[in-house]
């Protein structure tokens, strides 16, 4: 059955390419077959991912796409649990994506080609589907290289636009050096097993010298953390998932980086064996750095997609925060432990996807109502928009780890991993992890900051523009996409004893432990007096606890009346919207606080006859940029570039030369060969 | 059903006795001042008032504005409920600890700083930026603080925690409860706006936090926000005072036992919130980017107690 399910899967994503592309003329019709085959393609995949999951273990769905011309090269698929719990990721933002976009699209009708836009999205939809599937190095490569390309084909989509053209070109290069670096690293496992299959990369660390087995790592690390967008790998994720159609940013920043996570599971708990210590303390380190400066970096953000684009790289961190965490536990002989860090590590991994689609879905409506992505033109749309304001205020909550949605029950796993290794005898675990937990306390803290920020400038109080004063309700489709995302981060709060069931084959096949962490509805850590939450309780008992409120205005209130004033405003006569709070200004604090860190630059030039108190005109302006992007890349960047003037030389155009060159590269060869 | 009792009982509690404590530390203060000061009752009669009193409610505000009482409200009010106060034994213990504990503080914070943006009042965003940014450096502190304690009980849950506490000894003499409990005494003060970093009393708009915030709510849900206040207050002292001050909490359910445990509790309730009246009235409010270093303080204290886990055992 689930077989029968893959394949309807994987065609009808096909379907919707090449519906997508015959249909290029015809823009209605383009939209309809893009968002319906993805919508069929998603249901499918949840339904074969959930039956893989849930199902009895039996034999593993197994089959070739087409057959194989090339030795070494079979484009094999097959489904495993870690695989099947990625495909339901997948295949879940798919129908909602998908939903959403057959409303969203239409703003791009007569002016850009929707049968391409149909076809990119369902094209990306079904390349990330094949990474996760892929049963061989090679096919996995070849997905994971198509996936890359798809991805910039979404990105400069808009490629009237300069900011589009470069971020495109970045994520190309970017994704292109990580695509080296895993060809690089499936080469060493491939010398040790002689074959591509992943089966057979299985404990294949074992087989391994420590330094090939450090050297795959790394290679690895990189590989995937650039697709991840961990810090400092992380440059191009700001600059390109905000250009893209907001539905393919949320595809991006929900699905693509988790391919990232997916690769470095499979690679680090499947193929590479027990791992020395320095591997999970890298990868804690990076999580938490990453964490801490992704939403550092977005809190200074006012472009509400970028925004968001900075806070995957502070999840992401989460979730490596998870990984690493597992890993140390492996190291030090707790499988059990390992596995619950697993488990909060992927639990992450979903509601992410879950949570930061829908936020991005909201970013798209907004933007789409606005026409821009400079929250400080927005404000109000709270009464304008109503529903995506109440969609985009779930996300938020969730985001913010705020209980009882899901964001709170992954980081609530994530900290009680932190804390259990305090049961271990390792010194570097019991000293790193409260460490590490009171950073992801920080994160936590300063992500509800960034989210009060982007709900209340984007959707409170007055709007601070015209376009914003505007804006109308996104169209019912647009409202059916973000509704299900967020029905699911709500579901995936209240009760989360579905999702560990569903991640129990997941774990036995990767550290061979399965953990009932629930009973009921409340959720355990490994032991059971070691600490308890259950977030349909406390809902509930919110819900208890809200007659008491009431039942004071009944009793007190009832005879008081409600008047519509004027905000105060201290005398003056009215408010303007230039009096209120900007993004710029609400962060302003933290700015200052973490002001070593962020090198804020700012000027002002004032204009002014008599007394500089009395300015005629005023311009101020302010910009953070990036460490990386001074200390790390520009250098490179511009080594790179001197190389090749060296480089070019060479290549004179001269025929006498190139003559020469041959003819020695020959003798070369043939020393070599005697 | 004894926890349905021990619930209603516990909520009852909280909500009567927070605004005795803030009128306890109103009028102390006041004293200290050589001032006559308000009677220690009046919190509850202002609360009345304000109860019967008409709302004016902003032209911009949105739902929000008006939800954002009630979420304050009841998600305080359950935080409460997971934290002992006179048994060990906390009603809500099974539904989350520490953890869940800080959360909900922290959704009551997120909507209290989305309502002070609602209105379009500067004043509004200014005490929501001001009041989000400490909370977040406040955090790490407060967390390994936490994490610190909950690692010698082996436990996140705050009843195990408690037990953990009421060992032979005075955990007070155990070095990382004596620092846990000085890094959580000044998150304490930030947490509920005492003055070296936020001031209660102020009326001048520009150095408000938690009051600026408040400046466009009125009536019944002033009275509400108000009340949250003192309920957040008298929780974290409560879970000051009972972790690091185990003495005479009731282990078992007998009227007797709870009966001296309640006295105990209030008058260890009333030694905290002496110290904390001493504190405002011998320091002088922090300029705003000076806070950051006394929370740093809090936080290094914190790590010196996890450190000293393992110097000490």
């Amino acid at each position: 059955m689930p077989d029968l399910l893959l394949k309807l899967s994987l065609s009808a994503y096909a379907f919707g390419i090449v519906a997508g592309l015959a249909a290029a003329r015809r823009d209605e019709l383009a939209r309809l077959a893009g968002a319906g085959a993805g919508l069929a393609a998603g249901t499918c995949g949840v339904a074969a991912a959930l039956s893989e999951l849930i199902g009895a273990p039996g034999k593993r769905v197994a089959f070739n796409l087409w057959p194989s011309l090339l030795p070494h090269l079979r484009l094999g698929v097959r489904l495993d649990p870690l695989g099947a719990y990625f495909l339901l990721i997948v295949s879940a933002l798919a129908i909602a994506l998908s939903l959403y976009s057959f409303g969203y699209v239409r703003g791009f009708c007569g002016r850009k080609s929707v049968g391409a836009l149909a076809a990119f999205f369902n094209g990306l939809l079904l390349t990330t589907t094949l990474v996760f599937l892929a049963s061989n190095a090679f096919f996995f490569l070849i997905a994971w290289e198509l996936m890359a390309l798809t991805a910039y084909c979404l990105v400069s989509f808009e490629h009237e636009t300069k900011e589009s053209r470069n971020a495109g070109v970045l994520l190309f290069i970017m994704s292109h050096l990580g695509t080296g670096c895993l060809i690089a690293g499936f080469l060493l496992l491939f010398q040790a097993s002689g074959s591509y299959e992943f089966e057979s990369f299985r404990r294949l660390g074992v087989h391994l010298s420590a330094g090939r087995r450090d050297a795959a790592f790394l290679l690895f690390l990189v590989g995937f953390g650039v697709k991840a967008g961990i810090i400092p790998l992380h440059i191009w994720l700001p600059a390109a998932h905000p250009v893209a159609p907001s539905h393919a940013s949320a595809l991006l920043s929900g699905v693509l980086i988790k391919a990232g996570i997916y690769g470095l599971t499979r690679v680090l708990f499947e193929f590479l064996g027990t791992p020395p210590n320095w591997w999970g303390v890298t990868l804690l380190s990076i999580g938490t750095v990453s964490a801490l400066l992704g939403v550092l970096y977005a809190l200074m953000e006012h472009d509400l997609k970028r925004l968001l684009a900075y806070h995957s790289i502070e999840n992401i961190g989460i979730i490596l925060m998870g990984l690493g965490a597992a890993l140390m536990f492996l190291h030090t002989h707790h499988p059990i432990l390992a596995t619950f860090a697993l488990i909060a590590s992927l639990y992450h991994t979903l509601n992410h996807a879950i949570f930061k689609a829908l936020l991005f879905l909201g970013a798209g409506a907004v933007v789409h109502a606005t026409h821009t992505r400079n929250m400080e033109e927005m404000g109000g749309l709270i009464k304008r928009m109503p529903k995506t304001a109440l969609c985009f205020l779930v996300g938020a909550v969730a985001i913010a780890a705020l209980p009882p949605l899901n964001g709170f029950v992954s980081e609530w796993l994530t900290y009680q991993s932190l804390l259990l290794g305090f049961g271990t005898t390792s010194s570097l675990i019991r000293l790193m992890f409260p460490l590490c937990g009171a950073m992801l306390a920080l994160t936590g803290a300063l992500a509800a900051a960034c989210f009060v920020k982007a709900f209340g400038i984007t959707f409170l109080a007055q709007p601070r523009g015209e376009p914003a004063a505007q804006a109308r309700e996104a169209s019912p489709t647009m409202l059916a996409g973000m509704g299900l995302l967020a029905a699911a981060c709500i579901f995936l709060g209240l009760f989360p004893s579905a999702l560990v069931r569903l991640l129990a084959p997941l774990t036995l096949e990767l550290t061979g432990q399965r953990l009932a962490l629930t009973s009921g509805s409340i959720l355990t850590n490994t032991r059971p007096l070691g600490g308890t939450v259950s977030t349909l309780g406390i809902a509930l008992m919110g819900i208890c606890l809200l007659p008491i409120p009431l039942g004071l205005w009944l009793v007190f209130a009832r005879h008081s009346r409600v008047r519509i004033g004027p905000t105060w405003d201290c005398g003056l006569r009215g408010l303007t919207p230039a009096m209120e709070y900007t993004a710029t200004g609400f962060s302003k604090p933290i700015r200052m606080i973490f002001k070593a860190l962020f090198r804020p630059k700012r000027e002002v030039q004032r204009e002014y006859d008599y007394s500089p108190y009395f300015a005629k005109t005023l311009r101020f302006d302010s910009h953070i940029e990036e460490p990386f992007v001074r200390r790390l890349y520009r250098p490179l960047n511009r080594a790179v570039l001197r190389l090749s003037r060296r480089m070019r030389t060479l290549q004179a155009g001269s025929i006498h030369a190139y003559l020469i060159y041959i003819f020695v590269t020959f003798l070369v060869l043939l020393i070599f060969a005697l | 059903m004894m926890t349905f009792v021990a619930t209603v009982a516990q909520a009852l509690l909280l909500l009567a006795l927070a605004p005795l404590l803030t009128g306890c530390i109103r009028n102390w203060k006041a004293k200290l001042q050589n001032r006559r000061g308000p009677r220690v009752w009046q919190p509850y009669l202002d609360l009345l008032k304000f109860l019967r009193k008409d709302m004016v409610i902003s032209e911009h505000a949105s739902w929000i504005f008006s939800a954002m009482p009630y979420v304050l409200f009841t998600s305080t009010l359950l935080a409460g409920l997971m934290v002992p106060l006179v048994t060990v034994a906390a009603p809500l213990s099974l539904f989350g600890g520490a953890l869940a504990f800080v959360g909900l503080l922290a959704l009551g914070r997120f909507f209290l700083a989305l309502g002070g943006l609602d209105t379009a009042s500067a004043f509004g965003g200014m005490g929501s930026s001001r009041e989000m940014t400490l909370a977040a450096i406040a955090e790490p502190a407060l967390m390994l603080a936490v994490f610190t304690v909950a690692i010698q009980a082996g436990s996140t849950n705050l009843s195990r925690v408690l037990q953990a506490a009421q060992g032979p000894g005075w955990t007070l003499l155990n070095p990382a409860y004596a620092l846990a409990f000085a890094a959580l005494f000044i998150v304490l003060l930030a947490e509920t706006g005492r003055i070296p970093i936020d001031n209660p009393a102020t009326h001048l708009e520009l150095t408000m936090i938690h009051e600026a915030m408040l400046l466009e709510y009125s009536g019944r849900y002033l009275a509400l926000i108000e009340w949250s206040a003192s309920i957040k207050q008298l929780v974290l002292m409560a879970l000051l005072a009972n972790i690091f001050f185990p003495a005479g909490i009731a282990t078992e359910m007998t009227p007797g036992r709870v009966g001296f445990s309640l006295i105990v509790f209030l008058g260890k309730l009333l030694v905290l919130a002496g110290a904390v009246v001493l504190v405002e009235t011998t320091n002088a409010k922090l300029r705003l980017f000076r806070v950051p270093d006394l929370l740093g303080v809090a936080f290094i204290l914190a790590a010196l107690a996890l450190l000293s886990t393992f110097l000490f055992q």
